[in-house]
């Protein structure tokens, strides 16, 4: 399927990317034509969006070669990118809040005169009324919807020329009635002979917008396809791959009993964005709860509602039920009030550094973070906490040269995160939750961590284990949630559910009317 | 493939950390690197061998008796505003404020020494002195504490104007207190009583004054590394997420360590008035608060680092005096020195935080082949 | 009547100094570095200035009052400027932190100052004895039929063609920004680094030419300052770094707007001169008068944070150094 000729509006030849030790891409070859829809279909960490972000000049490949319209070309900077007519409408949209809309499209323009404001509202009528937009050039960014923002992103990029169109997971953040428009809008490019790449992971939007789909897995290229051709079960096959056999254990629950639980939990992100949609389910003690999604979906917002780090909207619910005495309701509690309440949480955060550990501190300091304040004293306990960091150390087989001196942003990423691990173990919860807890470690330290979990199941913990693998979730999980843009679309046995029905329920929301 | 790829000449990659003594061997060549730099500017302007004048800056700041003590006395003056700022800087509270902190401490303490001179016994007064002066200072980081806990308000700006109020408070009561009259100045006060004056300890004026840093410098690392609220201060200048995560109250910890770091600077101003100057004027801090903000950032806010820096400062500020002196030239070439100083650094953090990627030029070409 | 206007002219001629300081500034921090080293700039500007004209004074024996200026304007641009970039190489290329890198840079200007003016007063025999009359008196000249036209004539014509420079440069730059295509790149470069990097604008670039112009800038204030408010004389006295201060100041009192900083800088002057024209004052009471300035631009800066009004808050990106693989 190699194009040479000029209908190939870009190829990418053998593109590899690697960033420290990971390897991003593994020579992928993409190519796309004109006038052509083409859906980059990929799980989480496939790859998908730094392969578009060497198209737009983020990111310079370390080898292989872009060819536009058949020339070989040099892309060392987003405006390399403008000027061959490639625009890239990214996820965290690049508009400055203060501006006007007009000003955000005039931004780095090389046209030559005084900024006339006139020309450029009129010309953004014109894109407008082509492709069917609707953008008010006066309109601040901080007062526009996220789906004014996209929109906008869109004219800026069509207003510069470009031919070829990137959208980074454009419907993430719209309602379906904006998608649909958002829709209509590409097919009316598509007809004025312009290329569009969609990054997606909702395979119903793949098949009914595009016209190709390439699908990535683990930074290679697995294949492309018409979408004529193909179905989503196919393509969910070749997103996820086949079932591997991991081998990890998983003993039976003993005597599950219901310790937290979640009723009609309703949440809101930074940005106003509805994070969780009316989300009810219970963790039971002795089991491993999975949570599975695309990432995005509301995870991170769950597990920080639970851990009071979260403000959640009225009417939701979160109960905590320990084995003996009174439950106890978590929701507007702070995670202090938490711990004073006697309630033994304990929380792996995704950001290990940012938001688990104090980067600037040895091990032995870290493992205080939680419980300093304990005991009278005015000075925080280094001895007990040198002790404990040892143990943790010992038993997890961290590789640093001391627990006491060299500051743990200093550790691999697999050492922090076994001394984060360690750390929330150590405190003997009651409820234990983990966000993406072996991202980026190795096999042996990620088989470690599972079964540092099943011990914890088997003395009655209650899991919630937010993961992005699904055979691993498959194998390790008793209970699989499934959340599709902050909604639960099922939670299915672990045991009896298939890689494919969990997959398309992360990727198609199960519409409520039907 | 034609190379048409056109890597970049250098690239910037964040390092991830450098062993210490390799870190201060930076460091340290960076300051020889500025000596080398300021010996060509002397030459330039006395057209002597600069060597020469590095051996008389030494005698200036440690050729007498009575020389030494004075750099040391200035020097803790500086140590003991940059231990203050130090708890403030660690939480990434932008400070600027350390000036004003030090004379409403020192407005304090020369009220005390005005009002209360001839009534209370001199050990009684001291301690007065020392705690009006902890007051005024903690209530002066106080105010843009609360608004930045509050509100947001930027502290940098806030703390900086809180300088100037203080400053302008300075010359109301200098005015107040005038003395002799039309002279614009407080005078030496209590000159004859030496009430509130800083006893003679072991025969040496300023023993108390090193002994009192030096206690705050002890106090202040082991508040810092071994309490909880060092443990809090560290995490909320980490990051507010993981304080959050810990169940700290960033606010709280913001007001409280503003109060802390006041204090001390104002008790630096009742150390400057009581201890050294025996007077009050606008001087009184003379640009100190500012400088002892480059001591706490320089020392990473290790109060032990920040002996040496500033030592190391008020040796140039001496040494340069005395050139001046010497060469009949004005004795600000101390701050242009400190300044060019300060300037190779600041830089020479920059290769300890990043590394330097050049092309691989003959990788490419090996490639070809 | 006298007193009004002779409070006006007060006004002006220290509202001129800050009103450059204050708009050099907003232009720097407009590319997103907070520069604290205002005052440093400004003394480069003032001595270099001023070195320059005496320089060119005691070499000729009948200066001409264009050359005077020109060579004193050229050599006071060009020491602001390169102040201005040597924060810029420490803060933009080497990272060095802004705030750290200001305050050594206001140290330095001071030393660097007081040291050659300190030198020049001795090689002119003696503190205050230096003096470039020539210069000074060109700064200085004014239109006589306009400036002697009454109330109003003493009011707005009797200063130094620098008064109206400024603010002449004051509106220039207020249009600059929200009118030219630059000044629109350049206001984004402030906001949001990334973003203005994702347009394809040089941002390394546009840092460091908004720091150095915004330093030249900066400097005639120091400038204005030697040859016109003190007369072409040099004092150690630490006055200009104060009135840099007050500059910075009034970059928050004016919500980063060149034009509010015109009529800002006014007021302030009218605020730091009212204690002298408000009868039966105490000496020590007009101190706390002159608080005035400094406390009204501690409401503004309270205020601003209140309202969270985004068009009067700062850059965004103010603070930060911008390095493109850091996402």
């Amino acid at each position: 399927m190699t194009c040479l000729d000029r209908s190939c509006a870009i190829r990418m030849e053998n593109i590899t990317k690697v960033f420290g030790s990971v390897v991003a891409n593994n020579k992928v070859s993409l190519e796309i034509n004109k006038g052509e829809i083409l859906s980059l279909l990929g799980e989480n960490g496939s790859g998908k969006t730094t392969l578009m972000n060497m198209l737009s000049g983020i990111y310079y490949p370390d080898d292989g070669q872009i060819y536009v319209n058949g020339e070989p070309v040099t892309i060392r900077s987003p405006k390399d990118a403008f000027d061959l007519g490639i625009g890239m409408i990214h996820q965290h949209f690049k508009l400055v809040d203060v501006f006007t809309a007009a000003e955000n499209i005039a931004l780095g323009l090389n046209e030559k005169g005084k900024l006339d404001k006139k020309a450029i509202a009129a010309r953004v009528k014109e894109i407008c009324d082509k492709y069917g937009f609707d953008v008010d050039p006066d309109q601040k960014v901080y007062d526009m919807s996220v789906s004014q923002k996209q929109t906008l992103e869109i004219v800026k990029v069509l207003y510069r020329g470009a031919d070829v169109l990137i959208l980074d997971e454009p419907t993430a953040v719209l309602t379906p009635q904006e998608a649909n428009k958002l829709f209509a809008v590409m097919r009316n490019m598509k007809k004025d002979n312009k290329s569009i790449i969609i990054i997606t992971h909702k395979l119903h939007e793949v098949m009914d917008i595009s016209d190709r789909v390439a699908v990535l897995r683990k930074g290679e290229f697995v294949g492309a396809l018409d979408t004529s051709k193909t179905n989503p079960q196919e393509l969910t096959d070749m997103m996820v791959g086949h079932a591997v056999e991991l081998n990890i254990d998983r003993p039976d629950p003993v005597d599950p009993q219901v310790r937290i639980m979640v009723e009609n939990l309703t949440c809101y992100n930074s940005d106003g964005i509805k994070a969780l949609d009316n989300v009810s389910f219970e963790a039971r003690s002795g089991e491993i709860l999975g949570i599975a999604g695309i990432s995005g979906c509301g995870q991170k917002e769950l597990l920080e509602s639970i851990a009071g780090l979260q403000k959640t909207a009225s009417g939701s619910s979160i109960k905590y039920i320990p084995a003996e005495g009174e439950e106890v309701q978590l929701v507007g509690m702070s995670p202090l009030k938490i711990a004073r309440l006697g309630v033994a949480l304990s929380f792996v955060p995704e950001d290990r550094l940012g938001m688990g550990l104090v980067g600037d501190l040895n091990i032995a300091a870290n493992m205080l973070l939680k419980n300093y304040q304990s005991g009278s004293s005015p000075f925080t306990n280094k001895k007990s906490s040198k002790a404990l960091a040892e143990d943790v150390v010992h038993q997890l087989d961290v590789k640093a040269p001391d627990v006491d001196k060299i500051p743990i942003r200093r550790l691999s990423g697999g050492n922090v995160q076994k001394v984060l691990v360690g750390r929330e173990i150590a405190a003997n919860p009651n409820v234990l939750m983990t966000a993406y807890a072996v991202r980026g470690l190795d096999i042996n330290t990620s088989y470690a961590i599972y079964d540092l979990l099943n011990e914890q199941k088997k003395k009655g913990t209650a899991v919630i284990y937010v993961g992005e693998d699904l055979d691993v979730l498959l194998e390790l999980c008793d209970r699989i949630l499934v959340l599709c843009s902050g909604k639960v679309n099922g939670i299915v046995d672990g045991r009896s559910t298939t890689k494919e029905e969990v997959g398309l329920l992360m990727t198609n929301l199960v519409k409520e009317d039907e | 493939m034609q190379n048409k790829t056109k890597e970049p000449f250098v690239r910037l990659a964040k390092r991830d950390g450098m062993p210490t003594l390799k870190a201060w061997g930076i460091r340290l060549v960076s300051i020889v690197a500025a000596l080398i730099v300021c010996a060509f500017i002397i030459y330039a302007i006395v057209k002597l061998n600069p060597l020469k004048v590095y051996v008389s800056m030494f005698e200036g700041a440690f050729g007498t008796g009575k020389r030494t003590w004075v750099t040391i006395r200035d020097a803790m003056m500086l140590l003991c505003i940059g231990v203050g700022l130090a708890p403030a800087f660690k939480m990434k509270f932008w400070n600027i404020g350390a000036e004003g902190q030090i004379l409403v401490g020192g407005i304090a303490t020369a009220a005390c020494m005005i009002y209360a001179g001839d009534s209370i016994p001199t050990g009684a007064l001291l301690i007065l002195m020392a705690v009006v002066s902890i007051v005024a200072g903690a209530l002066w980081g106080l105010v843009p504490a609360l608004f930045k806990s509050k509100w947001d308000t930027n502290e940098t700006l806030f703390t900086l104007m809180m300088n100037y109020v203080a400053i302008q408070l300075t010359s109301y009561f200098v005015a107040l207190w005038e003395n002799p009259y039309g002279s614009n100045s407080v005078g030496i006060i209590n000159q004859m009583s030496r009430a509130g004056w800083f006893p003679e300890v072991f025969g040496q004026a300023y023993a108390l004054n090193v002994i009192l840093v030096m206690a705050l410098t002890i106090g202040m690392f082991i508040y810092l590394r071994y309490t909880k609220h060092g443990y809090e201060i560290t995490v909320v200048g980490d990051s507010h997420n993981t304080a959050r995560y810990a169940g700290i109250s960033v606010s709280k910890v913001y007001i409280r360590t503003m109060l802390v770091s006041g204090a001390v600077c104002g008790l630096a101003g009742f150390i400057a008035v009581s201890g050294a100057s025996h007077t009050i004027s606008t001087s009184t801090a003379g640009g100190r608060g500012f400088t002892a903000i480059i001591v706490a950032w320089l020392a990473k806010f290790n109060t032990f680092v920040m002996i040496l820096i500033s030592f190391l400062l008020v040796f140039l500020e001496k040494g340069a005096i005395q050139i001046a002196s010497q060469y009949n030239l004005s004795d600000y070439a101390s701050e242009m020195i400190m300044g060019i100083i300060l300037f190779f650094i600041l830089g020479s953090e920059f290769f300890i935080n990043y590394r330097l990627i050049f092309r691989k030029k003959g990788a490419k070409e090996d490639a070809a082949k | 009547m006298t007193q009004l206007v002779s409070l006006i002219q007060a006004a002006v001629v220290f509202g001129t100094v800050i009103l450059f300081g204050a708009t050099g500034e907003i232009i720097t921090e407009k590319s997103g570095n907070l520069n604290l080293g205002v005052p440093g700039i400004m003394y480069l500007g003032g001595i270099v200035g001023l070195m320059g004209a005496f320089a060119y004074e005691s070499m000729a024996t009948d200066p001409i009052p264009a050359v005077c200026l020109i060579i004193s304007m050229v050599c006071a641009l060009a020491a602001a400027a390169l102040g201005g970039l040597i924060y810029s190489f420490l803060t933009i290329t080497l990272r060095a932190n802004q705030n750290v890198t200001g305050l050594t840079l206001t140290i330095f200007g001071s030393g660097f100052a007081n040291f050659f003016g300190g030198s020049l007063n001795k090689l002119a025999g003696g503190v205050g004895q230096i003096s470039v009359a020539t210069t000074s008196s060109a700064f200085r000249a004014n239109i006589p039929a306009l400036a002697e036209m009454g109330f109003i004539g003493k009011a707005l014509f009797s200063y130094g063609f620098m008064v109206y420079l400024a603010i002449i440069i004051a509106i220039a730059c207020q249009y600059f920004l929200n009118k030219s295509r630059v000044g629109l790149n350049l206001r984004a470069v402030g906001e949001n680094p990334a973003t203005a990097d994702a347009a394809g604008i040089n941002v390394i670039k546009y840092k460091y030419l908004a720091t150095c112009g915004g330093a030249a800038i900066t400097g005639l204030g120091g400038l204005y300052y030697v040859m016109d408010y003190i007369k072409g004389t040099w004092a150690n006295d630490g006055s200009i770094e104060k009135l840099g201060w007050l500059a910075v100041a009034l970059v928050i009192f004016a919500t980063w707007k060149p034009k509010n900083a015109i009529w800002g800088s006014y007021l302030f002057g009218v605020l730091f001169w009212l204690y002298f024209y408000i009868p039966d004052l105490t000496r020590s009471s007009q101190e706390i008068f002159k608080m005035l300035p400094y406390l009204v631009t501690i409401a503004v800066l309270i205020i601003v944070s209140l309202r969270k009004k985004k068009e009067n808050q700062g850059p965004t990106a103010l603070g930060l150094s911008y390095f493109r693989e850091e996402r």
